[in-house]
């Protein structure tokens, strides 16, 4: 599986380079100024990809502890830690550049509404798990902890889109009833910028797994250096 | 139902180790206690009009307990191994688990029961409200059905103490916001109809958490 | 005295192709072995070998990487609870709780277990190990060896037809572990099936019937030793555990 993800690699980050290269010229230069908040709108076409791409790596974390808590081979525990870190990352700079677009727009830094006060708790919760890992001993223990953490978690995503169903929040709503809110070629810059966000979360997934995969090589590597080093000095 | 029995036998084993070193109770309590007088000073100093915070308070007090009391409880089973003992009993490991939760719940609601008079009292506000008393339980049992299943995760931990709350509390935002809403809405007196959503919700929650944690719990405790 | 046993087959204990990987570290590679029912097997090894490793997965205390075993008759996988009805276990730690009584303790045992008409079983169990004395003291202020025996007596409590006992005799005084021998004799004869891990074979050889040597993890020596006497065992024994621990080393029968 992995052979042929690197084999692509290049190919990959040179999707992504072009991709984001286009979308910044698409934010900065062919989106149109939006007529209340100005120019600082274009905080948007970050914003919205980044907490975009935060969702799907929860999902993809999700899908794969349920994997390895069936499976349990160590590859699904390498993808669900490369996909939280990930996931975290992006969750990180939604909550800033949203904060950021906040403070001109809704004059604060923050609010207590419920997009963003849920959107916390998730951040606020997968950032445990990671720090449980650190300190749970044993590393099949440790695997099986996160993947049962990440399985409860992935709760969190589809409540930060229900809390605004449930009750009233002062963040804008993009897809309303009646359809987008947005003229064209904001859509076609989000589209785009949707799509190089996601190409970079292809690729941070695929460095952050090899680092993983190295890593766990080397800790073999000293035990067995360990191991024999032992044999040959007679201890059990 | 056999695993009634068992359920109840585990119940009554924590009773009684908790009846002979009453260590549990007496922290919980006082933790909760030493929160509610201090948050109820810190306040006074500050705050025109106490009574506004006084559900955060209580529910901030109840969740510290709380997390006392879930750590506790699992402590008590590493000691000798006895969480071992458990494991090799011919019951399923979610059996297990609503033994420990029910065990956790009571001692809670103990706790709580304590404590209330007391912030009835600091605060000047009533308790005797029905109403109260099934918010109380209904919160208690979201709180304890997270706390049970996070603190045999935590538990195995080196830093146990503070795992915990760390991982409890992002899980338990429903309940507390749902708690904390519906408490301030009745000792504010309000209509009965307003409090309905957030019972739905604590009610969601604990369905929801308590059939994860139920189903989850063998994957916790094996090694 | 009956034994809560259901005897499928004339195997107490089977395994094969059993191993156990903790991260990158094998603890048990490939173990498969059979113990016949109502026999005395010890599994002897230097500390670290998976002893211990090995009576928990039979336990069902821990989920083996791969592999099967049964226990009974029952695959470790599927019957979880069932076969737990038929195992006593004891091991390094006395899974009493420290602030119940002796009586306390083996109550909410027997009656996790089911056990048939409790008090009477508790009294005859408290006679047997000679606890009578101080049952209703809290766990927590007798010996080690009385909390030993009280260990013991849990684990054979709903009267299980298999008995896992990792390093029984640790901790033991001579007048302990004596008391112990005569216990794992009469349990022997009573008809228990009975699996004792241990790394010294100055104790048990004796009684034993079947003689499984691990080192590294794997089997490196098996005997039904009615062949051979307790001080050959023993020599046997020490000869294995002395050398440097074996890689890749087969099976010798």
């Amino acid at each position: 599986m992995c052979k042929t993800a690197y084999r692509w690699f290049p190919l990959l980050i040179g999707a992504t380079a072009l991709s984001m290269i286009g979308s910044l010229y698409l934010v900065f230069v062919y989106a149109p100024t939006e007529q209340m908040m100005g120019f600082v709108q274009r905080i948007f076409y970050f914003h919205v990809p980044a907490a975009w791409v935060g969702f799907l790596a929860f999902g993809v974390a999700f899908i794969a502890a349920m994997t390895f808590l069936v499976r349990r081979e160590l590859g699904w525990d390498m993808l669900q830690i490369a996909s939280v870190e990930i996931g975290i990352l992006f969750s990180t700079m939604a909550l800033v550049s949203g904060s950021l677009w906040a403070r001109p727009v809704w004059n604060t830094w923050w609010t207590w509404d419920p997009r963003l006060t849920t959107t916390l708790v998730m951040w606020l919760y997968y950032v445990s798990t990671l720090l449980l890992r650190r300190i749970v001993e044993g590393e099949e223990r440790r695997a099986r902890f996160a993947a049962m953490l990440n399985v409860i978690g992935f709760i969190n995503v589809p409540l930060v889109f229900l809390a605004i169903r449930l009750w009233r929040t002062i963040h804008p709503v993009l897809f309303t009833t009646q359809g987008f809110a947005m003229e064209t070629s904001m859509l076609l810059t989000l589209a785009a910028s949707l799509l190089a966000f996601t190409l970079l979360f292809a690729c941070l997934l695929v460095i952050r797994m090899r680092l993983e995969r190295l890593n766990n090589e080397i800790g073999r590597l000293k035990q067995s250096l360990t191991m024999l080093a032992n044999e040959q000095r007679g201890v059990p | 139902m056999r695993s009634w029995c068992s359920v109840a036998a585990i119940v009554a084993k924590d009773v009684a180790a908790e009846l002979r070193s009453k260590e549990t109770l007496s922290s919980m309590f006082i933790f909760a206690l030493l929160v509610v007088v201090m948050f109820n000073f810190a306040f006074e100093l500050r705050v025109d009009n106490v009574r506004q915070i006084a559900p955060g308070v209580l529910w901030v007090a109840f969740a510290f307990a709380g997390v006392l009391g879930f750590n506790r409880s699992f402590v008590l089973e590493r000691e000798n191994g006895c969480i071992e003992g458990l494991m090799l009993l011919p019951v399923e490991r979610s059996t297990i688990y609503l033994g420990k939760f029910l065990g956790n719940v009571l001692f809670m609601l103990i706790a709580e029961a304590l404590i209330l008079p007391i912030f009835s009292v600091l605060f000047d506000l009533s308790i005797l409200h029905p109403l109260l008393w099934l918010v109380v339980a209904l919160g208690t049992v979201g709180l304890a059905a997270a706390g049970t299943f996070l603190a045999a995760m935590a538990v195995n931990t080196r830093a146990r103490e503070i795992m915990l709350p760390i991982l409890l509390f992002p899980v338990t935002v429903p309940v507390m916001i749902a708690a904390t809403k519906a408490t301030g809405q009745i000792l504010d007196g309000r209509p009965v109809a307003e409090l309905y959503a957030w019972l739905r919700l604590l009610l969601a929650f604990n369905l929801v958490f308590t059939l994860l944690a139920f189903l989850g719990f063998e994957y916790v405790l094996e090694e | 005295m009956s034994l809560a046993a259901e005897q499928h087959n004339s195997w107490a204990v089977e395994a094969d192709g059993l191993s156990k990987r903790f991260g990158h570290l094998s603890a048990l590679r490939n173990i498969s072995f059979k113990v016949p029912c109502q026999s005395f097997a010890i599994i002897a090894g230097p500390n670290g070998a998976g002893k211990t490793t090995l009576l928990r997965i039979l336990a069902t205390l821990s989920r083996p990487s791969s592999g099967w075993a049964c226990v009974n008759g029952l695959d470790l996988q599927e019957a979880g609870p069932a076969i737990r009805r038929h195992i006593g276990f004891v091991s390094h730690q006395t899974l009493l709780y420290g602030d119940l009584s002796a009586v306390e303790n083996l109550r909410f045992y027997g009656r996790m277990y089911q056990v048939p008409e409790l008090e009477r079983r508790i009294a005859e169990v408290l006679v047997q190990f000679d606890l009578t004395e101080r049952h209703a003291d809290p766990v927590r202020t007798l010996s080690r060896g009385l909390q030993q025996r009280l260990s013991l007596a849990r684990a054979i409590l709903h009267r299980p037809s298999v008995l896992l006992l990792d390093e029984p005799y640790a901790g033991l005084d001579a007048r302990g572990a004596d008391n112990l021998d005569a216990l794992l004799r009469r349990l022997q004869t009573e008809g228990h099936t009975i699996l004792m891990a241990t790394h010294d074979l100055a104790r048990g050889a004796e009684m034993a019937q079947q003689l499984l040597i691990l080192v590294a993890g794997k089997i490196v020596y098996e005997a039904s030793s009615a062949a051979l006497s307790a001080q050959e065992l023993q020599s046997i024994y020490r000869q294995y555990a002395a050398s440097v621990p074996f890689r890749g080393e087969e099976v010798v029968r």
